[in-house]
């Protein structure tokens, strides 16, 4: 079993993922490249956090028009697992997979803390070895995680049950005093409507090891290899 | 041809004597782009012309030393065949001019130094100093600089780990920025800014040239007054994507031998990167500014040398290698340039097409620059500020309420508001949460973690610069002994006023001298570090401000201490140290309004002492959680060890130590005075005969004992209660932080 975790100019989360894929979970790993065409026969693809291409025009927005993603959109398609993690989830934003956009965090300021996320769904690729509620220590890195969307599209999404984690209290109640960045219903993480690319806010990467201060980041990459190894290793494309 | 007058001199800032010593290592009239480069190399801020013969007094030698002062940085030796390569810079004048441009480039910059010498940079931290946030620019500087350190250091990756953030007045018009990076590479991997290989061809890599930043070194190297803003051009702008592309397309580069030396542009540009390679390697470098990419057109070659636009290294490649170094870069989409190559002369010659413009010995140039021997006076305010008569202090406030006051100053307070906009995570290996005291790597692949702590106390150094320096020493190293870590290095930036002025240079000798000897006892050799001089405005000098950066070795990274008490059954020791005075105390400060007295004497001996128990009992995994005793003295350290931990309350107990005078001021200073080398420790209660015995036979006492528990705070002296607050009162006066400064406190 093969994670991709995709490097961006700019990517800087990307050794991160590497990491943990690799030495803490023991699943093969390797950097693709932005320019590269192809995802090297990956089975979990990581678009990582970082500031592609310096986030200078709009966080995302240049990284979506990479070679890589074409294949990444491909891949997508046929149903493979598709894990976006802070600007991977910008990126995904761009390239249309899942909608809305992110503005400025209501402080106006950069992030970085530990915060809680409630699992919201359980059938994405991400989240099907969690239980339903349970509550995350994950810490956020960003200064644009305010997730905005119209709401008649925020009714779709919950229609949909696409929203895969909320910011929550320690306890789990989505209150607004546990939404860090002013994120619209206290949206931290997504999934698009075939419930295998999903993307959250938060870095599960930092938070796979009780020396870094929490493990509880471990259940989305398990999710994903034990969703792989149920689907008997039938990769899609 | 244009002749030099004194106007053209001053402009450039040099002396009468400079110009004839230009004139005798030419044997001619230097061209204008020549005064521009020696102008700039001879500056203070390149040449260490007045701090040099002090500096060489410092130790830089020791068995962990791989690369002393010299070089971009210097680098030791911490196991398994991996260097730490590490310094501290300033980027003090331009942070006061453009706040946000000017401590992000000083990021930039210091992550530079790192990089060239083949290490990946894993650690950054800072120390800052700012004057009263009352006042509404100096929220607005503070503001721009941390949004810049963060600005820099979040995009491109690497974790702001620790650092410390003081508040003076004397500071409003001078703010420091001081930033330290940490890089980690292996031994047998370094690399030199050395040019050498007669025939190797120059290269220039990064982003364009511009106008940005010409003369900035020498701005650096000149008072504040009212025209300061118009400076405002000499400060370049900095671009963390483009550094992040050249950090990694340097470090595949290293892998490969095709590389023969580094230097990044920073201060003094063009000319400090090709004289000084070119020096070191006893080498003369000809290039041509017609190839440097420019970003602006009709650019003269004095703007060339000297611009000091951000994100560009001078490269020494191996001749026959070039298609493979221009492919790497290639990959990172930045553009590799031959500029020129490595000749035999040891001359700097710089060519526009086919008239050379300047023709300079390098060796000359970087390593024979004036040296002066500036005049020492002992200031005259220092007997007045000494005076201190704790009699005649008005009657003190009770122990808590004072307590209160400490918790919420700004010494004292949360820095919550400032660290949260660091990432202070990313790379995965800050295994101490920020805010806990020293900032702690661990090195993935080994057992161990390096700790890192950076400090400075102005306020001590104005009233005594040597023994204030020798106490930054210390509490570097002890704060490192608190994490667990042996102290086994440091790197310093020294921050003064105007080195003409004599009594500015009294103090700044004095300091040194301090460092030094507090250096060699505590065995941490300074490797490396930066002077800055002339931070004065309209005439008035900041607090003498050496600040010590000092790293420590962890070797068993699962062993790491912070200051936190985890338990409520835990033992609490105070170890080592005299009492508390009042002297240069921020209670002297932030109760009773007032800057004066002596310091409390630092016993290196006992430091060192105290250090090596803090080092063994940690490692033996004999005790849980470790606390220096700093700003606001005992009762401070012991309320922070409650802080974070869930509530945990802690009853201490003192032998009562009667002083005679008044009871408050005896009290006060028991609660509050402060002295170096005390540590406040939690041991689990069956160890206390095997810590006590281990105390013991390294000769550190034990000045008070206690308990951990219950949800107050309490102190004790001969069994009567001197000081008695719930520990939620006392943390919600430390969180009230800095965010009550500004406006906007959503989320």
């Amino acid at each position: 079993m093969k994670f991709a975790i995709v490097v961006f100019p700019g990517s800087n989360c990307d050794h991160d993922a590497y990491y943990a894929a690799k030495h803490v979970l023991g699943v093969d790993a390797e950097f693709v490249w932005h320019k590269e065409l192809g995802l090297q026969g990956a089975d979990v693809v990581i678009l990582p956090g970082g500031f592609s291409y310096g986030d200078y025009l709009r966080t995302g927005s240049i990284a979506r028009f990479s070679p890589v993603m074409a294949s990444v959109l491909a891949f997508a398609e046929a149903g493979g697992p598709v894990l976006g993690i802070c600007n991977g989830f910008q990126i995904l934003l761009e390239t249309g997979l899942l909608p809305g956009g992110m503005l400025y965090n209501r402080s106006v300021k950069f992030q970085c803390e530990q915060v809680y996320v409630r699992v919201e769904e359980l059938d994405t690729s991400f989240t099907c070895t969690a239980t339903l509620g349970q509550v995350l220590r994950i810490p956020i890195a960003h200064g644009e995680g305010n997730y905005f969307a119209p709401p008649d599209e925020l009714d779709l999404l919950e229609a949909n049950r696409q929203v895969v984690f909320r910011y929550c209290d320690v306890e789990g109640a989505v209150v607004d005093s546990a939404n860090p960045n002013g994120s619209a219903r206290g949206i931290a993480g997504l999934c698009n409507k075939q419930r295998n690319v999903v993307a959250l806010m938060p870095h599960p990467e930092r938070a796979c090891e009780s020396a870094m201060g929490s493990a509880d980041g471990l259940v989305v990459f398990e999710s994903a290899i034990a969703q792989l190894k149920s689907d008997g290793m039938v990769l899609p494309g | 041809m244009v002749t030099i007058n004194s106007k053209t001199l001053d402009h450039h800032g040099l002396s009468r004597e400079e110009y004839q010593k230009i004139l005798e290592i030419l044997g001619r009239e230097p061209s204008p782009t020549e005064i521009g480069i020696f102008s700039v190399m001879w500056s203070e801020h390149c040449s260490y012309k007045s701090s040099r013969i002090h500096l060489r007094t410092l130790p830089t030698t020791g068995a962990r030393v791989v690369q002393g002062p010299g070089e971009n940085a210097g680098a030791v030796d911490v196991g398994d065949g991996l260097v730490a390569v590490f310094k501290i810079e300033s980027h003090n004048h331009p942070s006061f001019i453009e706040p946000y441009q000017g401590a992000a480039t000083g990021v930039g910059g210091i992550i530079r130094d790192i990089f060239t010498m083949g290490a990946r940079p894993i650690a950054l931290l800072n120390s800052l100093r700012f004057g009263s946030l009352n006042d509404v620019k100096t929220r607005g500087i503070l503001e721009g600089v941390v949004a810049g350190i963060g600005g820099y250091g979040n995009s491109i990756g690497i974790p702001t780990v620790g650092g410390e953030i003081l508040f003076e007045d004397t500071y409003k018009g001078n703010p420091l920025v001081n930033v330290f990076c940490l890089g980690l590479a292996q031994a047998d991997k370094l690399v030199m800014g050395e040019a050498s290989g007669v025939g190797n061809p120059v290269y220039y890599v990064g982003a364009k040239t511009g106008r940005d930043g010409i003369h900035g070194a020498t701005m650096a190297s000149a008072e504040f007054d009212e025209q300061s803003a118009e400076k405002r051009p000499a400060v370049q702008v900095g671009d963390p994507f483009m550094e992040k592309l050249l950090l990694e397309a340097c470090l595949e580069l290293m892998q490969t031998n095709a590389l023969v030396g580094i230097q990044d542009m920073g201060a003094a540009g063009l000319t400090c990167s090709t004289s000084e390679m070119g020096s070191r390697g006893g080498v003369g470098i000809d290039i041509d500014v017609t190839r440097v990419p420019q970003r602006e057109s009709g650019m003269t070659p004095y703007e060339i040398m000297l611009s000091e636009s951000q994100e560009r290294m001078l490269m020494v490649v191996r001749r026959g290698r070039e298609a493979e170094v221009e492919r790497i870069f290639k990959k990172w989409d930045l553009h590799a340039v031959s500029i020129g190559v490595v000749t035999d002369d040891g001359q700097l010659r710089v060519r526009e097409g086919d008239s050379v413009v300047a023709e300079i010995p390098n060796g000359e140039l970087a390593d024979e620059a004036p040296l002066y021997n500036r005049p020492t006076e002992i200031p005259g305010y220092l007997e007045q500020v000494r005076r201190l008569d704790l009699e005649a202090l008005p009657v003190l406030p009770a122990a808590e309420s004072a307590l209160l006051k400490l918790l919420g100053s700004l010494a004292v307070t949360s820095k919550h508001w400032v660290y949260r906009q660091y990432d202070h995570m990313v790379r995965t290996n800050t295994i101490a949460p920020a805010g806990m005291g020293a900032g702690v790597v661990r090195l993935k692949g080994t057992d161990r973690a390096l700790a890192i702590s950076v400090d400075g106390n102005g306020r001590h150094c104005y009233l005594d610069p040597h023994l204030g320096a020798m106490l930054a020493v210390a509490e570097a190293a002890r704060n490192v002994a608190c994490a667990g870590a042996l102290p086994i290095a440091a790197t310093n930036c020294l921050n003064f006023g105007n080195p003409e002025r004599p009594e500015i240079m009294w103090q700044f000798a004095r300091a040194v001298e301090g460092i030094g000897e507090a250096c060699r006892a505590l065995e941490v050799p300074i490797t490396g570090g930066n002077v800055s001089f002339y931070n004065e405005t309209d005439g008035q000098a900041i607090y003498p401000t050496p600040v010590l950066g000092v790293v420590g070795v962890i070797e068993n990274a699962s062993r790491v201490l912070s200051r936190v008490f985890p338990s409520s059954q835990s033992a609490i020791l105070l170890l080592g140290g005299g009492p508390g005075v009042l002297g240069g105390s921020e209670y002297l400060k932030t109760v009773c309004g007032q800057v004066a007295g002596s310091l409390a004497a630092l016993s290196l001996d006992s430091e060192r002492r105290l250090q090596q128990l803090l080092v063994e009992l940690a490692s033996a995994g004999l005790i849980q959680s470790a606390h220096d005793c700093s700003d606001g003295g005992l009762a401070v350290a012991l309320a922070e060890c409650c802080f974070d931990s869930g509530g945990v309350g802690a009853d201490l107990m003192m032998p009562d130590d009667a002083s005679g005078g008044r009871t408050d001021v005896a009290e006060a200073s028991i609660l509050f005075g402060e002295a170096p080398s005390r540590v406040l420790v939690s041991i689990a209660e069956s160890d206390f005969g095997i810590v006590r015995k281990k105390v013991e036979i390294a000769g550190v006492p034990i000045a008070a004992q206690g308990q951990t528990g219950g949800d107050r705070i309490t102190i004790s002296l001969a069994g009567r209660q001197v000081l008695d607050l719930p520990v939620a009162d006392a943390e919600a006066a430390w969180r009230q932080g800095m965010e009550r400064f500004f406006v906007n406190r959503a989320a």
